[in-house]
Parts: C-alpha cells; structure tokens; sequence
C-alpha cells in the first residue's frame, strides 16, 4: 500500500463531490495518509479462502408480501421538506441547454 | 429499584403526576443549559403531560411508561420535531415521521420533552464535533461526556430525565455512559428498528438507551426490541428483556478480555476493573482469563468499513432533497458541490474521502475487502471465546474522560477512544456498560459486559444480578 498523494485526495473529493480548500488538502493528505499507515498492521492477517462479512443478522433474503400499502406520509409532505420545490415536484438548476 | 421504575411507581400511586415531571425536567434543562446537552425542546410536551394526567384517572391505564418524561438522541425522527443530526446539514429539518423505536416508547405513554446533541451525524467520541456546540461533562464540565451520544448521556448524568434514547455503532452509547458513570446498553445488532434514525455505519448501525440502572435500561429496550416491517435487519427474540429473574453467581462463568488490561490502558482503569472482578470473584462467580488476539486488528476494521459505509449513507445529502442548499449554483453539479461543502464539517469530509478511498477500484481487496475478511476472523474468535464462558469482561473505554480540545487536532488520538467499543459493533454483540467508580470524587470508569448474539436478557439478567456487587465496590 502506497503514500496518498495530495492529488489523489483532490480526486477523491471532487468524486465525492467536495470542494477542499489548499489547507484542508494538506490537512487531510496527512491524516489519512496516517490512518492508511495504521491499516496496515491488516497485512499480517492470513485472510486466504475467508469470506467476507458486510453483515452480521444471520437473516437472508427477508421478504415481504408484494403488496401496496398507505403511506405513513404523503408524498406531497415529503416534497415539502425539500429546499426547493414546485408543482409537488424537486426543484433544480436546469441541467439540459435551451 | 432505578429513578426511571421509581417514578413509574410514583406516578401510579399519585404521588407526582406527569405534568409535574415534565416541568422539573424543562427546569433542569433550563438550569443546566450550559452543559449544551440538549439541541432542541419540546414544550407542547407540558400539555402532553396533562393529557396523560387526565387519562390516568381512566380504569385502563396499563402503559408502562405512561407519564414519563424522556430525551432522545437528535438523530432519530420525531414526527413535526426539528432533527439536525448535531449537523448544519439538517438543521430545520422537521421529522416527517416518527423513527420505529421513539414511536413504541410513545405508545407506551412517554412523554418525549427534549433533543439530545451529538457529534454530527454520530462522527466522533467527545461530543465536539456537533456543529451546535460540545456537550460539557456533568461531572467536571472541562471534560468531555464522550460521544457519539453526548448529550443523552450528560442529560440522564444532569438528572434531566431517567433515561435517553441514544445510538452506538462503535461504542456512541457505551463510551458516553462510561464517562459520564451512567448505565449504557447497546442491543443486539437487529433487536431494535433503526426506521426513522439518521444511517451512519449501516453494517453495525444499533439503537439503545442510556439510563441510571439495568432495570431500567431492561424496560426501555424491552418495549423497543422487535421485529419492525420497515427495517428488513430485525429480529424477535421472544423473550421478556424484564423478567430479571436473578443470576445464580456461584454458577456463572465470566472470562476476562486480558488484551484490555495491558500497557497502553490507563493504570487507574485496569485496577479499578480487576478490583470489581475480585468483587465478582467473592461472589462466587468463575472467573477465566481470556485474550482474543484478533481484537487488536478491530480497530483498523472498523475505520475502514465505517467510511466506506458513511461515504455510501452520506452520498444523499445532495442539496437537493434534505435541508442545507447551496444559495448560488449555476448548474447541479456546482450545486451538490457546494451544498454538501458547506453543509458538512471537517470530520464528516474526512470521513468521506476515507470512504471514498477504500471502497475506490485499485484499493477495495486491499482495504475493504481485507477489512471485511478480518471482520469474519474476529466475529468467529469472539464466538469462539463467548462459547467457553457466560460473558466477555473489560473495560469500556482505554482512558479516563479527556480534556474538551485534547484530542481534536489528532483524528487518529480521538479513534483510539473507539478501541474496546468496536469489537461489539463489528461482531453484532450485545453489550452493557456499568459504572464501577465514581463515588469519592473519582472520575467515572465504565466496565463492559459482552454477550453472545441474541443474549440480550441473559446479559441483563446478570447485569441486573452484579450490580449490588459493584455499587458496593464503588
């Protein structure tokens, strides 16, 4: 595992979509490239043939019947939490050319 | 018998009424606001209170929790209530719904008075990295109170209420609870629905509640556990969390996690543990030492898998659909852009851009699928070490409660807080973390009982069992 780059935390902030401002790219260049450091003790784990685990419930596939059902809240009210809405609809800048 | 079960029985025999609760707890809260342990109040909760003194005349009045005053974390919904999350990202957001486990409590007769602060959106292990402020440690107001849950548990410590609903997904109720000498229990990953609570880590993700004894912590998660239709993770253990039948100590068998009482714990933690061990031990209780070396590399699991899910969880906060919106955006894309530059602070980018590394193509086998793989081998060491013995014993928390500002400019010294909590969360553990010092002006340490999955009432039970021995060892 290699040093983070200042430039690779610039790529990933901006696919985060983050704006960094120079300080905090070298703030966290470091700081994360201390926290990768730490990580690496991993390496000396034997992981060969072990499955990973994403969650711990014992629980697969829970299903439920296919059925609609009422809304605790209307969508109207949803939309209403938003910043910007119109016409019970999200409101944003406009994405294609006139 | 713990304040939350006196109170209940106060307010039956008609000693105080609700009304009378509610108002004490806005005057504490009022008192103590310099704590800033609370984000926001709630005081149409006064003319709850009268409802639920005029129906208590009423021959049915079998909710369990009827009258009483609560807090919950600010991270969990509250249908018409303000929730931030502790983050100028949600701040103004009113709560369209009402989050699965605070809805049960209500239907129990609670009356929820207030909003707890955290650190936004549960980053952190002092409470500072709220954007409204740090809570104040109840007992020395220069120390931090822990957190995530801060500020449920300066304000069950501050004696605003009898318990508080809070969130642990590495240790954000039980590290809080050990430094402020209150009682923490972090359920069973799945026992209680998080419909309705704010995603941070969804893999470990848990709801539980910080109170003043098991007893009382029992009641509360008993009428919060369950299956819920609207988080697919949970699950019924069929079981009563309150029937604390009593522990047979000369039977029970408690391993001693030894990997927690090395160098690099505070002496002062290590001896007041082994001394409330010893107590155990004159209980007649059968005490193993065990180590888990696997449990060194949880750290480091769990600050990869955690990013990695918070970068995922976090990704919906577009400027857009929730609070914070940028004022000038020419287009989308420069709107999600500054919308989300400016709504998140410093330790939720960090967290972010970690997430985004160690999920990103070229560095996911090294990172996030190692991670996921040493994740299995510490859940089958802990399994293997829980099968030898009843519980797993050990400290809560590797330092005493830090100086507020100690910690902050080194994010790695503030992880480090999340070492012996982490293990529990990663492994979906049920965990309870007991005050064992405290009396004569000693700074609170907490102690940790861990569980088998799906355990929840034995570890109660016994926790319930143990903790005369302990009050007298104080």
């Amino acid at each position: 595992m290699t040093k983070i780059t200042k430039e690779e935390v610039k790529k990933l902030a901006a696919l985060a979509k983050l704006e960094l401002s120079n300080d905090e790219v070298v703030k966290f260049q470091a700081e994360i490239d201390s926290m990768l450091q730490h990580f690496k003790d991993l390496d000396a784990v034997n992981t060969e043939g072990v499955n990973p685990t994403s969650q711990v419930t014992g629980l697969t596939n829970v299903h439920r019947p296919d059925l609609p059902q009422p809304s605790a809240v209307e969508p109207e009210e949803l939309v209403k939490l938003a910043p910007k809405s119109k016409a019970g609809y999200l409101q944003v800048p406009r994405v294609l050319d006139q | 018998m713990g304040p939350l079960l006196q109170q209940i029985a106060a307010l039956k025999s008609g000693e105080v009424t609700s009304h009378e609760l509610v108002e004490q707890c806005f005057e504490v809260i009022e008192a103590k606001s310099d704590y800033n342990a609370i984000i926001s109040t709630r005081p149409q909760a006064l003319e709850e209170a009268r409802l639920s003194d005029s129906s208590r005349s009423a021959p049915k009045t079998t909710r369990r929790l009827e009258g009483v005053p609560f807090i919950v974390k600010d991270n969990l919904l509250t249908t018409g209530d303000e929730m931030t999350s502790g983050s100028n990202m949600l701040r103004g957001f009113v709560s369209p719904y009402t989050a699965t486990a605070v809805q049960r409590l209500l239907d129990e007769g609670a009356i929820l008075v207030a909003k707890s602060n955290m650190d936004s959106f549960g980053f952190g292990s002092s409470t500072e990295n709220s954007d409204f402020g740090p809570t104040k440690n109840p007992i020395d107001p220069s120390l931090v109170p822990g957190g995530s849950s801060g500020g449920s548990a300066a304000a069950v410590a501050l004696d605003m209420t009898t318990f508080a609903i809070g969130t642990d997904t590495a240790g954000s109720i039980r590290q809080p609870a050990a430094f402020t000498g209150t009682v923490g229990y972090k359920p069973t990953y799945g026992l209680v629905s998080r419909y309705g609570m704010t995603s941070m880590a969804s893999s470990t993700d848990t709801v539980g509640v910080i109170a003043r004894s098991t007893a009382d912590a029992a009641l509360v998660m008993d009428i919060m556990a369950g299956k819920d239709v609207n988080d697919s993770t949970t699950i019924d253990l069929n079981e009563e969390l309150t029937s604390l039948k009593g522990a047979d100590l000369s039977t029970a068998k408690v391993g001693v996690i030894t990997d927690w009482l090395t160098e690099g714990v505070d002496p002062a933690i290590v001896e007041t543990v082994e001394s409330a061990v010893e107590a155990l031990k004159s209980q007649g209780v059968e005490i193993v030492e065990v180590s888990v070396p696997e449990l060194k590399y949880a750290l480091s699991v769990y600050y990869i898998i955690m990013p990695a899910e918070v970068s995922s969880n976090l990704s919906r906060y577009d400027g857009v659909r929730y609070r914070h919106t940028a004022q000038s955006s020419s287009d989308l894309d420069s709107l999600y852009l500054k919308s989300r530059t400016e709504g998140f602070n410093e330790e939720a980018k960090r967290r972010i851009i970690l997430g985004t590394h160690v999920l990103s193509s070229g560095y996911y086998d090294a990172y996030y699928k190692k991670a996921q793989q040493v994740r299995t081998l510490l859940i089958n060491a802990m399994d293997k070490a829980l099968s030898d013995v009843d519980f797993l014993l050990g400290p809560t928390t590797p330092t005493l409660p830090f100086k507020i500002g100690e910690k902050t400019a080194d994010p790695m010294q503030m992880y480090l807080s999340d070492i012996m909590t982490a293990p529990s969360s990663l492994c979906g553990l049920p965990t309870i973390c007991l005050p064992i010092a405290g009396s004569d002006q000693k700074l609170p340490v907490g102690m940790q009982l861990l569980a088998g999955r799906r355990q929840d009432s034995q570890l109660l039970n016994f926790a319930n069992t143990i903790e005369v021995v302990l009050e007298k060892n104080k």
